[in-house]
């Protein structure tokens, strides 16, 4: 196993435990935004997505990267901005509407 | 390293700070806003960062895909109905399926592509661990993408809510199972010259094999999944697109993939558990054993047939003089509601009823609807402050001072059985108590069983009234009356 690979393994299980401890308590209410809010950050592979599509290397990997970065970029855009709709419909009875 | 690189790679650093802050605010109501934002904030550092550090050959795809996604994610995210978010948070979890599976197909792809070009002389070796990402990333990339389309049917009406069953079920998807460990390892331990040497054609069939197969896998594994299991499912798969970017940054070596995947992951799994345990089941309870088998969607546990004879049959003006006469009034909303978009006109009969002084509690089970927190967001939607919301616990003890409780649309989260009746398959799943209230009217559109496929004694209760019909027409109807009295 070379070196790269094991550092990768220590980002990825401390990064879960990260995820763990930050997020603990979910009340009820937020369950949804949390999981459109988190779903959109699943959509970094967006990064991954615009490497392919700019590489140039002919046309499978030109259609492989573009459905790729529609795909994340959907997940992206759309996640991000449904929670924000979501989030900004809950409000507390002393606030005024 | 490079300054471009390096500032590259800072820049990712500060997407993930920005990614971990933002979820630590999104889990707390007064924060989550501007933690979404954070964390929108984030993704747009990574997306620059990438555009000006990698270097970047042709624009058109980008540029295209880009604008492509942005008008399609910001036209669903605009107008999607409230009612329509589980299935949308499906769609878009299949989606980054989708796109972390893409990226380790483009890899594997480039890497036997690569071999042709150069008549079979290995130049740029995977090595050995790259090729098990790639592997992991198509095969939980591909789960997710297929998984989350049944999911989003299933949510839609497309594909049977009802859990999909047959015989040698769980063998098929274990075999299943085995042969996509063994193509992965087969391609995995596939040495560069043993690539080099074959047809290039050949070692991609058998790679696009495993995209069919793990495609077939996600989608036999989410079929036997009934309705009411629903918020599980969604959420596990939550947990896997994040899984499915972790995968990707394995094999692009990024770390700020790795990092975001891991933390979307972490997150997926505390709601999935939660919802476990609201329902009181394992995981593995809920994939491979779902409810409504063992009696068959009716009473046959209990050995009697229950029939409308049975039932306390009412109507819109009886539940009227029952409310605006009540002190405690506890709503307890299920998917019901939300199919019949009765959000509201709920509240405004639950307004009309505390002018009157009647104290009315919204009680809200974790797993009610399709998706965690449908319910919430629902009544957030109908513009009921989320304080006024309850959970299970904080009204059960109380219950019995309750005048009357009205249940919209919820069937399994009421059904006393899950208290009562070791012998139903909902024993043990917390419920919300309506049965032990003064009164219960139970508005439902028939005496259908729940999502579960089981019977609810709730229904041929003393204490219980049955309001049969459309939730929206009982609701203002009542609502009508009430305003007369």
């Amino acid at each position: 196993m070379s070196g790269t690979i094991l550092i990768s393994v220590y980002v990825f299980v401390l990064a879960m435990f990260v995820g763990f401890e930050v997020i603990t308590k979910v009340p009820p209410t937020l369950h949804t935004p949390l999981m459109s809010g988190s779903n959109a950050i699943s959509g970094i592979s967006i990064v991954g997505a615009l490497v392919i599509a700019g590489m140039g290397e002919g046309t499978m990997f030109d259609i492989i990267g573009l459905v790729a970065v529609i795909a994340a970029t959907i997940n992206v855009v759309g996640g991000f901005m449904v929670t924000d709709r979501m989030l900004q419909m809950f409000r507390r009875d002393t606030d005024t509407n | 390293m490079e300054t471009r690189v390096l500032t590259m790679q800072l820049a990712y650093l500060l997407s993930a700070v920005l990614f971990i802050l933002g979820l630590k605010r999104l889990s707390h109501p007064d924060t989550a806003r501007g933690g979404n934002r954070l964390a929108a904030i984030g993704m747009l550092i990574a997306v620059v960062a990438t555009l000006v550090g990698e270097q970047i050959m042709t624009w058109q795809w980008i540029v295209g895909g880009l604008l492509v996604g942005m008008v399609i994610g910001g036209f669903m995210a605009r107008f999607v109905k409230m009612t329509a978010m589980p299935q949308m948070v499906g769609l878009f979890n299949g989606l980054g399926g989708l796109a972390s599976g893409l990226v380790a197909a483009a890899e594997y792809l480039r890497y036997t592509h690569g071999k042709v070009i150069e008549g079979g002389v290995a130049v740029s070796d995977i090595p050995l661990d790259g090729s098990i990402s790639i592997m992991l990333g198509t095969l939980i990339g591909a789960v997710t993408l297929s998984g989350s389309l049944v999911a989003f049917g299933k949510l839609q009406g497309i594909v049977t809510e009802k859990a999909v069953k047959y015989p040698g079920q769980q063998f098929l998807n274990a075999i299943l199972f085995l042969g996509i460990l063994a193509v992965m390892a087969y391609l995995t331990l596939m040495t560069p010259e043993a690539i080099a040497a074959s047809n290039t054609g050949t070692v991609n069939i058998v790679y696009y094999s495993l995209w069919g197969a793990a495609i077939l896998l996600g989608v036999l594994l989410v079929i036997p999944i009934g309705g009411a299991d629903m918020p599980v499912v969604v959420s596990l798969l939550n947990s896997y697109s994040g899984l499915a970017a972790s995968a990707a940054g394995f094999v692009l070596n990024n770390n700020v993939l790795i990092i975001s995947g891991a933390l979307v992951g972490a997150s997926g799994l505390i709601l999935t558990r939660i919802m476990c345990k609201a329902m009181n089941r394992s995981l593995a309870n809920v994939i491979f054993g779902s409810f409504g088998e063992t009696t068959g969607g009716g009473p046959v546990a209990k050995g009697e047939k229950r029939t409308m004879a049975d039932v306390n049959d009412v109507q819109a003006d009886d539940v009227a003089m029952l409310l605006a006469y009540a002190k405690q009034v506890v709503i307890v909303p299920g998917y019901g509601l939300a199919v019949a978009q009765a959000q509201h006109k709920l509240r405004e009969l639950c307004d009309n009823l505390e002018s009157r002084g009647v104290s009315v509690k919204y009680v809200v089970h974790p797993v009610a609807g399709r998706m965690p927190g449908h319910m919430n967001v629902l009544l957030a939607e109908a513009n009921v402050p989320y304080n006024q919301l309850y959970e299970p616990e904080d009204v059960n003890p109380d219950i019995t001072n309750v005048d009357a409780c009205l249940v919209v649309g919820a069937n399994d989260v009421v059904n006393p059985a899950a208290r009562d009746d070791p012998a139903s398959d909902l024993y043990g799943m917390p419920i919300i108590e309506v049965d032990r209230a003064k009164h219960c009217v139970v508005m439902k559109r028939s005496l259908n069983p729940g999502f579960a496929g089981v019977d609810n004694e709730l229904f041929y209760g003393r204490n219980t009234m049955m309001l049969f019909g459309d939730a929206a027409d009982s609701i203002g109807r009542i609502l009508e009356e009430v305003k007369q009295l």
